[in-house]
């Protein structure tokens, strides 16, 4: 089946005009942003607003008049909010591999315990009044550590690349409070974007580290790049090509033998849930991507959470506050400060806030993130162990699965949760493009740039063999198209083909623009 | 596919090429590399008067594929620089010795430019 996206919008492309807004001289497709044949959804005001008296106690020049505020019944309403869902394409649509990203689909049992009224508790509150959010986040700590085989866990960071920044600053401050000032972190140069902007925004030397033959970290260039500078060195494994780096020991000992620190990045945490450890592997310090590894909604801008993991020697430098679990005396009065004596009265376990003793602060308001820290949690609690350990292995079974199934040069392996396949001589964008057309996904294109004109692709666990079979199947069709068909796609999205040079010789990039 | 490499001109291993003017050198990136950046979308250089080193980075070309530094060829102070690229940077695909020249350079030491690659040399490199 081929999915056809114009079939659930192009009836909205006819209505288009009718608001007198084309001004003369502009182009038939009603000026840029939407390509030739695009579906073009107005904005809530094009299609009826009305103005709307404002009075205000504020001063004058402050405030207007008059706003002019959309005028539409609660149908017309519901009608705009679902076209524009159809005129996306989202993990609910279809699979969506994009490498390196982990797009699991995001369960929905996860979002009704968010929603949860038990779960809305104001931050201020007491330790002693929400003893059970208080547990909850302790226990959330605990997984991940146990997951990560790390000592002691922060639910702080709101982003995955915001806990890349708080290890890093973590790092630092380990480091300084030993009287060390090391001016370098060494990052390979086909890491993530984000741990180079991490480790900058943090005040390091970035060292960019060659990768050998192999595609893999290679040792005598770690050695010439590790140094009495080397505050640590950041790495995910496996690595952003799919690759288990398995001189990870011997990579560990160089760090630590310069007095450096070794940093995972939990980006590609998927394919090693429950049967390898970073910190066994000798890694100091991780974060974890929630929306990636634990299946929680990826931003779009919205409220995340990038948890950070360390050893013992780091974890004094966690940022505040951490929840801890304390055994309490079946006599002894409970409620301390709080003056409550509702809980935990049976000899039980208490939970409270505390302050590591050389704290790095503050990363984000409170303790983090809370409603995606309670699906985090809700995940892995669903799962267990044995799910845990099935995720990862039908994540490489999945990757590997379409691997064999696609015409398209895989240059390094073995590879596990993701491979990089090769567009060869065509260009991967246009492959990717083409792939919309086909009614999936396409993978993350471009990058790695070891493999020329890279297709990243990151199936997950959750897609099923028949969905295997039909990204396969788009791989293959594009493949054999001919490049006039490539050069023109994507023609059956919502929005067909974009001027990308157009875009960005002449960026228009605030709602400013909607006035020109 | 060949490139367009005028005799006249000094090249830099990194492709950018520079001519001799009127007392000063003017500096642009050659049609190979044009080509090899696709569309250009943005140029950023130095503002007149600023001290350039020989080899050392003078600016930024974004293409739609890249952002790559771009180097200088002669040491000097910047005499002049392209502004019509601002607005209309494709000038660097679409003439790439000419109109779509970045900045002039008053030279430091004339002799540098007999370090630079000549066009047979430059030629050898990308074929």
């Amino acid at each position: 089946m081929i999915y056809d996206q114009a079939r659930w919008t192009r009836g909205a492309s006819e209505k288009r005009d009718g608001n007198g807004d084309e001004s003369e001289g502009e182009s038939e497709e009603g000026g840029e942003g939407h390509g030739k044949g695009s579906v073009y959804e107005p904005l809530l005001a094009e299609k009826r607003s009305r103005e709307v008296g404002v009075a205000s106690s504020l001063p004058d020049d402050l405030t207007r008049d008059s706003l002019e505020l959309p005028a539409l019944a609660e149908p017309e309403l519901a009608r705009h909010y679902t076209r524009l869902s159809q005129t996306n394409y989202g993990v609910e649509t279809g699979p969506f591999p994009l490498g390196s990203c982990t797009m699991k689909y995001n369960p929905a049992f996860t979002e009704d315990l968010a929603a949860l009224p038990d779960a809305a508790i104001h931050p201020e509150r007491s330790a002693a009044s929400t003893q059970g959010t208080l547990e909850l986040r302790y226990r959330l700590q605990e997984y991940l550590a146990r997951i990560g085989g790390m000592d002691s866990v922060t639910l702080q960071p709101p982003a995955g690349a915001a806990g890349e920044f708080t290890g890093i600053l973590i790092a630092r401050a380990y480091h300084e409070h030993r009287g060390e000032r090391r001016a370098e972190v060494v990052v390979p140069e086909s890491a993530h974007g984000t741990n180079f902007a991490s480790a900058a925004l943090a005040g390091y030397e970035v060292v960019e580290l060659p990768a050998g033959e192999d595609g893999r970290v290679d040792l005598d260039a770690l050695d010439a790049a590790v140094g009495a500078e080397t505050a640590a060195l950041m790495l995910t494994n496996p690595n952003t090509l799919g690759l288990f780096e398995r001189d990870i020991e011997a990579i560990a000992d160089v760090v630590h033998d310069a007095g450096g620190l070794l940093y995972y990045d939990g980006a590609n945490l998927n394919a090693l849930l429950g049967r390898a450890r970073p910190g066994d592997m000798g890694f100091d310090v991780m974060h974890y991507n929630v929306h990636k590894t634990f299946a929680t909604p990826h931003g779009g801008g919205g409220p995340g959470a990038g948890p950070v993991g360390v050893v013992d020697d780091l974890a004094p430098f966690l940022p505040t506050p951490q929840v801890r679990a304390v055994e309490q005396d079946r006599r002894e009065p409970d409620g301390g400060a709080d003056g409550s004596g509702t809980e935990g009265s049976a000899g039980s376990t208490r939970y409270e806030r505390f302050a590591p003793a050389h704290s790095i602060g503050k990363v984000h308001g409170y303790a983090g993130n809370w409603p995606v820290l309670v699906k985090a949690y809700a995940y892995i609690a669903r799962l267990g162990d044995a799910g845990l350990r099935d995720a990862s292995a039908k994540a490489v079974l999945n990757a590997n699965y379409l691997a064999s199934r696609i015409d398209y040069e895989i240059p390094y392996g073995p590879f596990h949760h993701e491979f990089v396949a090769s567009a060869g001589d065509r260009d991967a964008a246009d492959v990717a493009r083409r792939m919309l057309d086909h009614g999936v996904h396409p993978p993350t294109t471009k990058w790695p740039e070891a493999v020329p004109e890279a297709l990243m692709t990151e199936p997950t666990e959750v897609e099923s063999r028949a969905t295997l079979d039909q990204l396969a199947a788009a791989f293959d069709r594009v493949a054999a198209e001919d490049d006039a068909v490539l050069d023109a796609a994507p023609e059956r999205t919502s929005a067909a083909r974009i001027d990308q040079t157009d875009a960005a010789r002449n960026p228009r990039l605030s709602w400013h623009a909607l006035d020109e | 596919m060949s490139f367009e490499i005028p005799d006249e001109l000094g090249y830099l291993t990194t492709h950018e090429w520079a001519r001799r003017e009127n007392g000063t050198v003017r500096v642009g990136v050659s049609d190979f590399a044009q080509d090899e950046l696709g569309d250009v979308v943005f140029v950023e250089f130095p503002e007149t008067g600023e001290e350039l080193t020989r080899e050392a980075e003078f600016g930024v070309v974004e293409s739609i594929k890249a952002v790559s530094d771009l180097y200088t060829p002669v040491s000097g102070t910047v005499a002049d620089t392209n502004d019509a690229l601002l607005d209309v940077p494709e000038l660097v695909n679409d003439d790439p010795y000419g109109e779509g020249w970045m900045i002039e350079v008053e030279p430091a030491d004339e002799s540098e430019f007999e370090d630079l690659l000549s066009a047979e040399e430059y030629r050898e490199q990308i074929e």
